[in-house]
């Protein structure tokens, strides 16, 4: 079992320093999960450790493919919220 | 009517009748600091408008990751065209950034201080940016060092810190309110788990304050900046800056937010607006009865080389550094005698502001004892602290406040040059329009030289362009401009007209 990560990667290295398995490597063009090294941080974290400083949404997905940090889920907005979210920040 | 200036012949300043150590003409923010501090940061290009012209500074982008997330930055930082906080287009290992500081060191003997700035948190870096700042200490032991951070990870790293001789750090701290930081910071990396909102807010502003009281124990001189996000923090700001100059910090930065829709932050996705220059200068203006204010940041690059509003990166790319032989032991004593040489040229200019500071304007014949309002002109300078920029050839203007307490510097404001025209301009505007928008609120525009198309406009728009005072000391021409509006009624007039209507 391993987490991966996508196209949507800007290479800012945050998740590098944090994984407990160095498990992420420097590849172009962007950073990639070696399957065989990764745990998803089972044993040494609550909560797998790239996923939890990757600064990007859809950008590392679970083993089963899924998005571990889907859209509104960094930014503190949900999707459905935006429009109502845009409107009052353009009004300061 | 006649204007008499009296040169007081007063060369302490204790005593004075300048109690807030505000008034007078300083030309930098330096004026106002302890003779200590002075002492620390006189070469120091980022801490006064005087000295960026003669020191130079530079940052190596070693630290990548950050540990937060801040509405104004987009970690996507690949990008070379842009000059603003937290872009870089490349990243250095430790010793790639100890051979380009020597490298430059070499070569820009002005060079005095080499900083750690991004293009994430420096501290978030532990390992790179430590072995960096170690290695520099040993082999080119005559840099300055500093650091800036968002100051999550500062209370760990202040023993490091010390160590390493770096006398100052700059921490940006936005707000000292969870709630305000919950719309500035939607999340943070905080013992091994992501948390988000208030609860985060309040953890990096905790953080914050601890490191800034570890380091003012330590002696560590500390800059605070703050961005200005209007409707977000700007009113709370000048609570900020009580608070942190309460706490020791030597010097706050209020910067204008950036927030240009194209930079892909998700302030410039949303439509979020940055502050006017009318709205930063009177919060800087606020903030100032309570701290010493810096008022020409740059904002520059997170791998900016050179003299402030400048960047010479280019010059010194690896593989450039790599064909450079660089003799640091020779480099050090050529470095010392150009030093040298600024520090007597910058003496003598003290020497004669120190004249020039004594110089008021007094406010009229004892008989009508009036008080004449503050006037605030352009300058266009391209350094040595005299006017002699073509009014066409300024990418920026210094901004000078002229009163009856003598000529202080305000501000610098950038001529926009980028606006491409997309949808976000609205109007295509020309560059001579972009020049007249950034000087509104002026009065004046010295410069050593202007074309007549731009004469007229800027007269229509309320600024009177200057040319007559080309290649003389900025702060003489503008007290010179100002006596002459004194004298042909023109603040008469005004200060009449906003009595009555205030």
């Amino acid at each position: 079992m391993a987490l991966s990560i996508v196209d949507s990667c800007v290479n800012c290295w945050a998740c590098v320093d944090v994984c407990p398995s160095e498990a992420i490597y420097e590849a172009t063009p962007h950073f990639m999960i070696n399957a065989n090294k990764c745990t998803e941080c089972e044993g040494d974290y609550a909560d797998p450790q790239c996923a939890s400083i990757c600064p990007i949404e859809d950008t590392i997905l679970n083993a089963a493919g899924e998005s571990i940090n889907p859209p509104g889920s960094l930014t503190g907005i949900p999707p459905e919220l935006m429009e109502k979210a845009m409107a009052e920040i353009q009004a300061r | 009517m006649e204007l008499t200036v009296i040169n007081e012949t007063q060369s302490e300043s204790s005593g004075g009748g300048c109690s807030s150590g505000s008034c007078g003409s300083s030309n930098d923010q330096l004026s106002h600091l302890s003779d200590e501090i002075k002492q620390k940061v006189h070469n120091h290009p980022c801490y006064s408008e005087e000295a960026h012209h003669y020191f130079a500074r530079m940052h190596v982008a070693v630290a990548p990751a950050c540990n937060i997330q801040c509405h104004y930055c987009n970690r996507k930082y690949d990008c070379a065209n842009e000059s603003r906080p937290g872009v870089v287009s490349e990243l250095l290992t430790p010793d790639q950034a100890v051979k380009k500081t020597k490298a430059v060191a070499a070569n820009i003997p002005q060079m005095t201080v080499l900083g750690i700035a991004g293009p994430g948190d420096p501290l978030a870096n532990p390992e790179r940016t430590f072995e960096t700042f170690r290695r520099l200490s040993a082999e080119a032991p005559d840099i300055k060092l500093c650091v800036s951070t968002n100051g999550l990870a500062l209370p760990d790293s202040v023993e490091e810190l010390a160590k390493h001789n770096i006398d100052h750090v700059t921490i940006t701290i936005n707000t000292v309110d969870p709630k305000i930081g919950a719309q500035i910071y939607p999340w943070i990396y905080w013992k091994n788990r992501r948390i988000r909102g208030e609860k985060g807010a309040q953890i990096l502003i905790e953080q914050q304050q601890k490191g800034l009281e570890m380091l003012v124990a330590k002696g560590i001189l500390v800059k605070v900046n703050s961005v200005m996000i209007p409707g977000v923090n700007d009113d709370h700001l000048k609570e900020v800056s009580r608070i942190v100059k309460q706490k020791g910090a030597f010097l706050h930065n209020v910067m204008p937010l950036i927030a240009e829709a194209e930079h892909g932050t998700f302030y410039g996705v949303m439509g979020q607006r940055g502050p006017s220059n009318e709205e930063l200068m009177d919060l800087q203006d606020a903030c100032s009865g309570d701290m010493n204010m810096m008022r020409h940041c740059r904002q520059c690059r997170a791998d900016a080389v050179g003299l402030l509003g400048e960047d010479r990166g280019s010059e010194f790319t690896l593989d450039k550094i790599d064909a450079m032989e660089i003799d640091y032991e020779a480099a050090m004593k050529t470095r010392a005698i150009v030093h040298q040489g600024i520090a007597e040229e910058l003496e003598e200019k003290e020497r004669k502001r120190a004249a020039l500071a004594a110089v008021k304007v007094p406010s009229g014949p004892a008989s009508d004892n009036k008080h004449f309002r503050p006037v605030l002109m352009a300058v266009a300078t391209s350094g040595g602290g005299v006017i002699n920029q073509h009014f066409g050839h300024a990418t920026e203007f210094l901004i000078y406040e002229a009163s009856s307490n003598g000529v202080r510097f305000i501000s610098h404001r950038k001529v926009d040059q980028y606006c491409i025209g997309d949808d976000s301009c609205g109007e295509k505007e020309s560059a001579l329009a972009g020049s007249i928008r950034a000087l509104s609120g002026c009065e004046a525009v010295l410069c050593s030289k202007i074309g007549f198309e731009p004469w007229g406009l800027l007269e229509e728009a309320g600024i009177q362009p200057n040319g007559e005072h080309a290649m003389e000391p900025i702060e003489e021409a503008v007290m010179a401009v100002y006596e002459e509006m004194i004298a042909t009624g023109q603040l008469d007039e005004v200060a009449d007209s906003s009595k009555m209507s205030a």
